[in-house]
């Protein structure tokens, strides 16, 4: 009977699977993951979608903040970036999908870089104060630029497709997205096990010692922004194909306060975190509107508080989590699974 | 150049400007005192207002008892705040208190919303409305009851800080947490007591701006995101700053507004005080009037 995980290599330490089981069980998820468009209804897939999408812009976000710690309210400028970079270039030079996306990742990448020149001088909250400016700033340019964005009135986005194949439907555009999206967990969940994750990691714990100790802060530090951009950057674009048509109004600051929600409340500094926080955070308006509906009978008003309710059980559960457990929902589901693993002998 | 055209924006800006410099100043103390970032400033202004404005129009309650009412309401809930969200994490990470107040804004505005609904609600009139002139200048009496009102209460301040016990101890747990615990002052109190004095004085810039545009909405909570510009110029423990800062940001906001807008067909005016607050962070981090911090592993 095992009465504790005990490690006793470095690369025991390191796996990513600590068991068979553990990969089988992933196996059996992807399984049932992919199938979920066969029997599924549109409008539950609809969610599933922009579950997806959050999960990548969720990661991205917890590569900067939780892994390397730089706080960034930019977020949905970021992913504004993306959106309509994407949107840009499918429309101007009718390139295809599978160019689109890497490129408004880049050109994201290429702006967060930017974005986190500063952040070599500045740092906590006047960083995050940056960032928010940046957030803005970049809402002006939006609407002010519109022979590249179309401005208040928005723009629409060509089809993705490949060969004869259209992802025009929320059962096709769930392959795009979770193919993106899987893939981009992987690479996350991988780059923490480099030197690279490594270095992020030894600047968030204690930037100067990580420097004297030979991270080169600014090379990192900027490289941390441009990964951590590059995936929002790729969220906005699936958004804009998943949407359709955006707008200035698609991205605004509460977006970013509810991103960061998600890696506050799934876990900071973990890649298991962010999928739990993005699916939480945008499973919570939809339970609401369930929740609500079912009690539309007797309580006739809650419907129109719809908006309000979702802000307040926001804020009580980012507060809530922060005060109780501020590792987040990762950590709670690691100590509920040690604990059954080793019943009942735990210690 | 039209010289009252100037005239008018600046004064707007000055007006526009003290009630920053008001919010900026609870802003400031927050952060003085517990260094805690308190990104629900603007929450506290909407709560402040709207509850002021339920006790005049629902309740009939005479101007001065109304503001005093709202003064102990804002006191209370700045100090629950304070004891049951903030204390707890007094030590913790940064992105902890910055998120645990963004938290409390979105509880704060959807009580609000939940309350009062999202449409304007007129604003009584309490102050007399009409335009008296400063040169060629038109100006409401509404916005000079405002500075004057800002005044006051800033010299108040001032006196509070310079003068009184509490004030001293409050200043001394800003300069150094330790020293002021070995001196017998009760730390724990202090924080409550800035967190109090922050609220009631964010509740005074929502009663002010209530009366000066006639009336409130939900929009009054975008007043926090526009304080941190004014905070980051004066430098963010500095009250001096916060003044000054207001004062400047509310004029250049206005200015901007004035000359920009036309030439781009508006928005200049909401983006001009985050390009300022970028620049100021390029070229003096710290603010005109802020301490410098020297890091240490």
């Amino acid at each position: 009977m095992r009465c504790g995980d005990f490690k006793t290599s470095y690369s025991a330490d390191m796996t990513i699977f600590e068991s068979n089981t553990a990969r089988v069980m992933l196996g059996l998820f992807l399984c049932l993951l992919f199938s979920l468009p066969l029997y599924t209804p549109g409008y539950v897939l609809d969610i599933v979608n922009r579950i997806g999408i959050a999960v990548i812009g969720a990661v991205g976000l917890n590569i900067l903040t939780g892994f390397t710690g730089q706080i960034s309210l930019g977020n949905a400028a970021f992913m504004a970036i993306g959106a309509f970079s994407c949107g840009y270039l499918g429309t101007k030079f009718n390139l295809p999908f599978y160019v689109c996306i890497p490129l408004a990742g880049l050109l994201t990448a290429f702006f967060g870089m930017f974005v986190g020149i500063p952040s070599l001088r500045i740092k906590g909250l006047y960083l995050a104060m940056a960032t928010l400016a940046a957030h803005f700033i970049v809402e002006f340019l939006v609407v002010k630029w519109d022979s590249v964005t179309g401005g208040v009135a928005g723009l629409s986005i060509p089809v993705a497709q490949v060969g004869g194949f259209a992802f025009d439907s929320d059962r096709r555009i769930f392959y795009l997205i979770f193919t993106i999206s899987i893939a981009s967990v992987l690479f996350a969940k991988n780059l923490f096990r480099t030197k690279v994750g490594k270095a992020f990691v030894a600047i968030r714990d204690q930037a100067i010692s990580a420097e004297v100790m030979g991270v080169n802060i600014l090379k990192y530090k900027l490289l941390s922004f441009g990964i951590s951009s590059f995936y929002v950057g790729v969220a906005g674009a699936l958004m804009a194909y998943q949407a359709k048509i955006i707008s200035p109004e698609t991205f605004p600051v509460t977006v970013a306060i509810d991103y960061l929600g998600m890696i506050i409340i799934g876990g900071l500094g973990s890649i298991l975190g962010s999928i739990y926080g993005a699916v939480f955070i945008t499973l919570l308006p939809e339970l609401l509107r369930l929740g609500t509906s079912a009690l539309a009978g007797p309580f006739p008003l809650l419907v129109s508080k719809l908006a309000a309710m979702k802000e307040l059980v926001f804020g009580l559960f980012v507060v809530i989590f922060i005060l109780f457990e501020p590792a987040g929902m990762a950590a709670r589901w690691h100590s509920i699974k040690n604990y059954w693993k080793l019943y009942p002998f735990s210690h | 150049m039209d010289v009252t055209f100037i005239l008018q924006l600046i004064i707007n800006g000055l007006v526009v400007g003290s009630i920053y410099a008001l919010v900026a100043t609870g802003f400031v103390i927050i952060y003085k005192a517990s260094s805690a970032l308190n990104l629900a400033q603007g929450e506290f202004l909407m709560v402040g207002a709207y509850f002021c404005l339920n006790l005049l129009s629902k309740h009939q309650i005479p101007f001065w008892q109304a503001i005093l009412i709202t003064f102990a309401f804002s006191a209370i809930l700045g100090i629950l705040i304070e004891r049951l969200i903030l204390r707890p994490l007094i030590g913790s990470h940064l992105i902890s208190v910055i998120m645990v107040t963004l938290g409390l804004s979105s509880i704060l505005k959807a009580l609000v919303q939940l309350f009062y609904g999202t449409d304007t609600i007129p604003f009584p009139e309490v102050f007399p409305s009409a335009p008296v002139l400063i040169g060629p200048v038109p100006v409401s009496q509404g916005y000079l009851y405002a500075i004057g009102c800002v005044t006051i209460l800033v010299a108040l301040l001032t006196s509070f800080f310079k003068y009184s016990k509490t004030g001293v101890a409050m200043r001394a747990t800003a300069s150094s947490q330790q020293v002021a615990l070995s001196m017998g002052i009760s730390v724990k109190k202090m924080f409550a007591i800035s967190w109090a004095i922050s609220a009631i004085v964010s509740s005074v810039g929502g009663i002010l701006l209530g009366t000066i545009r006639g009336g409130i909405d939900m929009s009054l909570s975008f007043m926090g995101l526009k304080v941190l510009p004014v905070v980051i110029l004066g430098g963010l423990d500095s009250i001096l700053g916060a003044i000054v800062g207001g004062v400047i940001i509310g004029v250049l906001e206005n200015l901007s507004g004035g000359f920009v807008d036309p030439l781009v067909g508006g928005g200049a005016k909401e983006v001009a005080p985050y390009i300022a607050l970028i620049l100021i962070l390029m070229f003096k981090p710290y603010g005109l009037f802020g301490k410098k911090k020297i890091e240490r592993v």
